[in-house]
């Protein structure tokens, strides 16, 4: 069914870290110490800026891309989300290597994000119960993303890191970010190395910089 | 005429098959895919459709409708698809969520001007998605090889089985006596389809290394997923525990 196709495709029409509002309001301030409290915060954070900016719901790509860099990479971890979906590869990058992957695999992430965002329109956030003992590293907070058509799955895996909660991968209607790029590394590592993922990641982020596709 | 036309695409995709049925040297085989040569052949028909036909047609579908009367159509289209979820939840042995659909229906069928809003979103009646090939997987029968299908896209042995299963059992599909109404409603939905990820199209285009790969394990995946209902993020997740071993 071309349903199904739709599915593939709306992945990322469903925006990262950044939807909608948390609950009735931002009751009180939430608890960055908690992983549900921290994405509660970072995602009602983001709305209300994509709300207040009308730049940004023009669809200002540069001004998104700064609030991304602003608001939600610091809450990331993108050099464990680019180990985890190098896998054994990971080894076999030199340590300039695993920079400019970390570096590069980022950008193009978070330039797919910004495109998303600018198609935020009147979404609301639902957050699952959280379930997770007190002493857990690696937690997965459940959302669900409500707005003008389907009601969209977003998890969010975290780890806990010395300076707080960081996001290393998201699960977008049941599909996890890294299993969905790890044999696509995997590929053009072994068609044209580690320096030719490098020059791709690089080259497409130039292009989309440049507002071409590919 | 229609048949001469059907041999025309026909001879089109086999040709394609045998034309261009390898894979990018250094792809690695996927245990999942053991058909990818023919697979990626079938993928690069369905992008040149996509790309020649079907984004074309749906930009033009976009520039006359304006946003108020495609969600309309949208919601029809869901509405109407929301009695063949209630079927299959009630076939997987959930009543529960079967009479959930089943209301999501009634209301919005009646307090939604006939499926033009979705009324019962709001008012607390969760929308599910469920075909036939989500039932056959609950039923215990193994997603199979990973299938790209002409015109439909990716898919799997068994879900290419729901998709006849879904197409067999759909009344606007099957039953509908007048061909030219059968049709033009069949048109409708397919566009209506391809409008709901045509902005998410280019992101994802932007985002893929390979997008082959990309669509083909995000595929299998959700499908896993949706057989699970999604339980399997609950209990233990999809992926194991990751234990930094790479580092």
């Amino acid at each position: 069914m071309l349903k199904v196709i739709a599915w593939g495709f709306s992945l990322f029409s469903v925006v990262a870290l950044a939807q909608g509002v948390t609950s009735p309001a931002p009751a009180a301030t939430p608890d960055m110490s908690t992983p549900d409290g921290m994405i509660k915060a970072v995602v009602s954070e983001v709305m209300a800026s994509v709300k207040a900016d009308p730049e940004i719901q023009k669809g200002n790509i540069p001004r998104i891309v700064e609030l991304v860099e602003k608001k939600i990479v610091p809450n990331t971890d993108m050099r464990r989300t680019t180990e985890m979906a190098m896998g054994v590869n990971w080894k076999k990058a030199s340590a300039e290597q695993q920079t400019q992957l970390t570096q590069e695999f980022k950008t193009l992430l978070m330039r797919t994000y910004s495109g998303a965002i600018s198609q935020l329109r009147d979404q609301t956030v639902q957050f699952k119960p959280l379930r997770a003992a007190p002493d857990d590293k690696e937690v997965i907070v459940r959302t669900v993303v409500l707005g003008r058509g389907d009601p969209v799955p977003l998890d969010y895996r975290l780890e806990k890191t010395a300076t707080g909660w960081k996001v290393y991968d998201m699960n977008i209607m049941g599909v996890w970010l890294i299993e969905a790029y790890r044999n696509q590394f995997t590929n053009q590592i072994s068609q044209n190395g580690i320096e030719g993922l490098i020059k791709f990641l690089q080259d497409r982020n130039k292009a989309l910089a440049a507002g071409k596709a590919s | 005429m229609k048949t001469s036309l059907r041999r025309a695409l026909l001879a089109l995709v086999s040709s394609l098959l045998f034309a261009c049925a390898t894979i990018p040297p250094g792809t690695q085989p996927s245990e999942a895919d053991p058909w990818e040569p023919m697979n990626r052949a079938v993928f690069a028909f369905n992008e040149v459709l996509d790309e020649y036909f079907l984004k074309p047609i749906t930009s033009v579908y976009r520039f006359i409708l304006p946003e108020i009367v495609r969600d309309g159509i949208y919601n029809v289209f869901g509405n109407y698809n929301d009695i063949y979820t209630a079927l299959n939840n009630l076939l997987q042995g959930k009543p529960a969520l079967a009479f959930n659909d089943f209301m999501r229906v009634m209301v919005n069928t009646i307090f939604g001007l006939g499926g033009l809003l979705d009324v019962a979103t709001p008012a607390g009646l969760e929308k599910h998605k469920e075909d036939w090939g989500q039932t056959f997987g609950v039923w215990g029968i193994p997603a199979g090889p990973y299938v790209v299908l002409p015109f439909f896209g990716p898919s799997s042995v068994r879900d290419t089985f729901g998709t006849v299963a879904d197409i067999k059992s759909d009344y606007l599909f099957t039953y509908v006596k007048d061909i030219g109404l059968r049709n033009s409603i069949t048109a409708l939905r397919v566009i209506n389809a391809r409008n709901t990820y045509y902005e998410a199209g280019s992101l994802l285009e932007g985002a893929a290394i390979d997008k082959y790969t990309f669509l083909r394990d995000s595929y299998i995946q959700r499908r896993a997923y949706q057989v699970n209902d999604g339980r399997t993020t609950d209990q233990e997740p999809l992926m194991p525990p990751y234990e930094n071993p790479y580092e």
